[in-house]
């Protein structure tokens, strides 16, 4: 699925050496080659030397294609998988911090319900709820907390794993 | 045993057989010099680091050898940008070690400290900031395999000030284990991607082979010569190709694309079956894409990924060490010869000859021509960027690999002194000629001191004309001779700038005494300055305007009387 919809958005999973100056010269990559990275996650795996780094990027498939070779090319990356070219599950956390006097609060409510979200924070004015889902349920929720204002978001960028036994493994071993 | 940082980093060059340093000292790297001078290792002492840079980048070409460029932190190391840049482009290993503040002091914008790590990502292969003593020997080890293997490259180690004077235990070990798997060194031979290429073969009637810096990276020259002779296809060397087959060949057929020679790019333009080897299609061969090789089926043999498909669309990639495909072609190629299409491109290299006139005064060609006589072509010839680089390509015809040094893809002018000063040290037995503009000198003349102090005999031809020649020619061009600030109409007395560095130096102003002049340096005993002031106005012939297809190219105006 991440293969994601209309356009030319690919969510690709790097396995990097987990030290520092990786992150620097994945960004050096996409910048020295003038290509946008929409979303970016990094997080250490089931082994601590190791770091996975999901982002989010456009291009059309030759670009794509030079995405992935000077990825794997990079003397730190274990493994580079395009995530739409195997079935997977990706996921995104949103915190949203809405303006909820206490007159729409209800209607607030069971918006957060049917996208099974969860409040974190209330204050007298606010309320902060976290939800979490593919880019879809991310983009319908908060069109509709729009219209009582959304004072400010937090997203976490998208990560992936492939769907059934398949996994990402790194060459390291 | 205990050694400290510098020593354990020292001591693993020399179990690696690296034995040359070239650079200049500073605050921040003084604990390592003062281990070199006790340790004995050679090393140069420049003037400049970018000068450090290309000596060890021109080294590394004639000799496939890896030197490494010494430096303190700060300035002294954001000096090498531009060496390591153009090593980078032009896939030459070096290894630059840059003296860094002392980690307690990193990121505290101490007295010359610079983030080399961050600055030199871009322009490295790999790179290293040392935090721990314990890791120099596997980082030493990893640094000299990123930059010798596969694709070679530069690669630098910032190393903090207090960790080279740190001590550690160390153990010698016969091989350290590599935590870093992504270097892929041979790829496995593409058994299918050959067999494509044979069955192509069989089909072509009209295949050219264009051969790259993977032909002489990968020691391939022998058996390119095999398979073109064998296969019957004519060869086209890139820039930075020239020297893999032989310049006076039959086969030959010059370099191809923006200043390549017209049957070169008559060839690309008709042929049927391209084999690109080792090239990477730079933007100065292809011209514009969408005219390249328009009927071509495209073979590309790379040791990269990345280059294939990159700009121009393969139909038969192949991913490869380009000596290891040759060999594999040649143990089953069919011997076989195009007959037509040798007689087209026979008559394309009778009728377009690459010429220039004749008109009394000092043509640039005439002097590049002259040198090749002098030396019949068994000299290593050293460039730097312009219009000189560009005559010294089409007219030299090398007889061997690795005798060419010229920055190609950065086209870094000033490269050339240096770099032919490294390329000595690497082959003191072979004549070494720097060809060079009078803008590209200026930029790094003050390494005159170098080749004065420790005489090595490099001889410079300088094609002076005033001008920064190929601005200038664009700008006759293209911008109806507007000469905006190409012009350097008070040049400076070049003979008498190196002999004030030391150095033997000539002015050279009646083409009459060309020849003499050129004699003269050849029997000198240490290096010497010819300073010839040719004709100002001279194009290079034949040009394909940038932007535009290699069909367009523009031959030098017919009416010109050639000399043969």
């Amino acid at each position: 699925m991440p293969r994601n919809s209309k356009d030319d958005t690919h969510t690709i999973a790097v396995l990097v050496e987990n030290k520092f100056g990786v992150l620097a010269k994945v960004a050096s990559l996409f910048s020295a080659r003038g290509y946008n990275i929409d979303s970016l996650c990094v997080g250490v795996t089931q082994d601590p030397s190791v770091s996975r780094i999901t982002l989010v990027t456009r291009g059309d498939e030759k670009v794509l294609e030079q995405i992935r070779k000077h990825l794997s090319k990079l003397i730190d990356t274990f493994k580079v998988m395009d995530m739409g070219e195997s079935d997977s599950v990706e996921r995104e956390m949103i915190l949203i911090k809405i303006s909820a006097p206490k007159a729409a609060r209800p209607e607030i409510f069971q918006i957060i319900d049917v996208f099974r979200g969860r409040v974190v924070d209330v204050s007298t004015d606010t309320i902060t709820v976290e939800v979490t889902g593919d880019e879809g349920k991310i983009h319908a929720i908060l069109n509709l907390l729009q219209p009582f204002g959304i004072k400010e978001i937090a997203r976490t960028g998208k990560v992936a794993l492939t769907r059934g036994a398949k996994t990402l493994k790194g060459a390291k071993n | 045993m205990e050694l400290n940082g510098s020593q354990i980093l020292i001591e693993e060059l020399k179990a690696a057989g690296i034995e040359m340093a070239f650079g200049i000292p500073g605050g921040a790297i003084m604990p390592f010099y003062d281990e070199l001078m006790k340790s004995d290792f050679p090393h140069i002492l420049t003037r400049h680091e970018q000068g450090a840079a290309h000596m060890a980048d021109g080294y590394a070409r004639v000799s496939g050898k890896v030197a490494i460029v010494v430096t303190t932190s700060g300035p002294g190391a954001t000096n090498l940008i531009t060496g390591l840049a153009n090593a980078q482009m032009d896939s030459v290993p070096l290894i630059a070690i840059t003296g860094q503040v002392a980690t307690n002091m990193i990121g505290t914008d101490a007295f010359q400290e610079a983030d080399m790590y961050g600055c030199s990502i871009p322009v490295t292969k790999f790179n290293w900031l040392i935090k721990d003593v314990n890791e120099i020997q596997h980082v030493t080890r990893e640094a000299i395999r990123v930059a010798t293997t596969g694709r070679p490259g530069p690669v630098l180690i910032d190393f903090p000030k207090d960790i080279q004077i740190t001590k550690t235990e160390y153990t010698p070990r016969e091989s350290a284990e590599s935590p870093l798997p992504a270097i892929r060194e041979y790829p496995e031979l593409d058994t299918e991607g050959i067999d494509k290429l044979l069955e192509a073969i069989e089909r072509a009637k009209r295949p050219v082979i264009i051969g790259g810096a993977g032909i002489i990276k990968s020691g391939a020259s022998t058996e390119l010569v095999k398979f073109a002779k064998a296969a019957g296809i004519p060869v086209i060397n890139t820039l930075l190709g020239l020297g893999g087959f032989p310049g006076t060949d039959d086969l030959f057929l010059g370099m191809p694309g923006m200043h390549g020679t017209a049957y070169a790019n008559f060839a690309l333009c008709e042929c049927d079956l391209l084999i690109n080897l080792g090239a990477r299609f730079d933007d100065r061969v292809t011209g514009k894409v969408s005219s390249f090789c328009p009927n071509a089926t495209i073979a590309h043999v790379d040791i990269d990924d990345a280059e294939i498909d990159k700009r121009v669309h393969t139909h038969i990639p192949i991913l490869g060490n380009v000596r290891d495909v040759l060999i594999a072609l040649n143990e089953r190629l069919t011997p076989r010869d195009y007959d037509e299409w040798r007689q087209t491109w026979t008559d394309w290299k009778e009728n377009y000859p690459l010429q220039y006139d004749w008109d009394g005064s000092i043509k640039p060609q005439y002097v590049i021509d002259q040198i090749q006589e002098i030396t019949e072509g068994n000299g290593i010839y050293v460039t730097g960027v312009g219009q000189h680089q560009m005559w010294a390509a089409q007219f030299i015809r090398f007889n061997e690999p690795k005798t060419w040094v010229t920055s190609g893809g950065l086209g870094t002018m000033g490269f050339g002194l240096p770099a032919a000063i490294g390329a000595k040290f690497a082959r003191p037995e072979k004549d070494v000629w720097l060809i060079d503009g009078d803008g590209s000198f200026a930029m790094t003349l003050v390494e005159l001191a170098t080749a004065a102090t420790y005489n090595v005999p490099v001889k410079v031809a300088i094609l002076n004309n005033a001008y920064l020649g190929m601005v200038r020619q664009w700008q006759e061009l293209f911008f109806e001779k507007r000469y905006s600030h190409s012009h350097y109409p008070e040049n400076p007395d070049f003979a008498a700038i190196a002999e004030g560095y030391g150095v033997k130096g000539i002015n050279v102003t009646d083409v009459n005494e060309v020849r003499n002049s050129l004699e003269t340096a050849a029997e000198h005993d240490g290096p010497v300055v010819l300073n010839f002031l040719v004709n100002k106005e001279e194009n290079v012939w034949p040009m394909v305007p940038a932007g535009a297809g290699n069909d367009e190219m523009q031959l030098a105006p017919p009416s010109r009387e050639a000399k043969s």
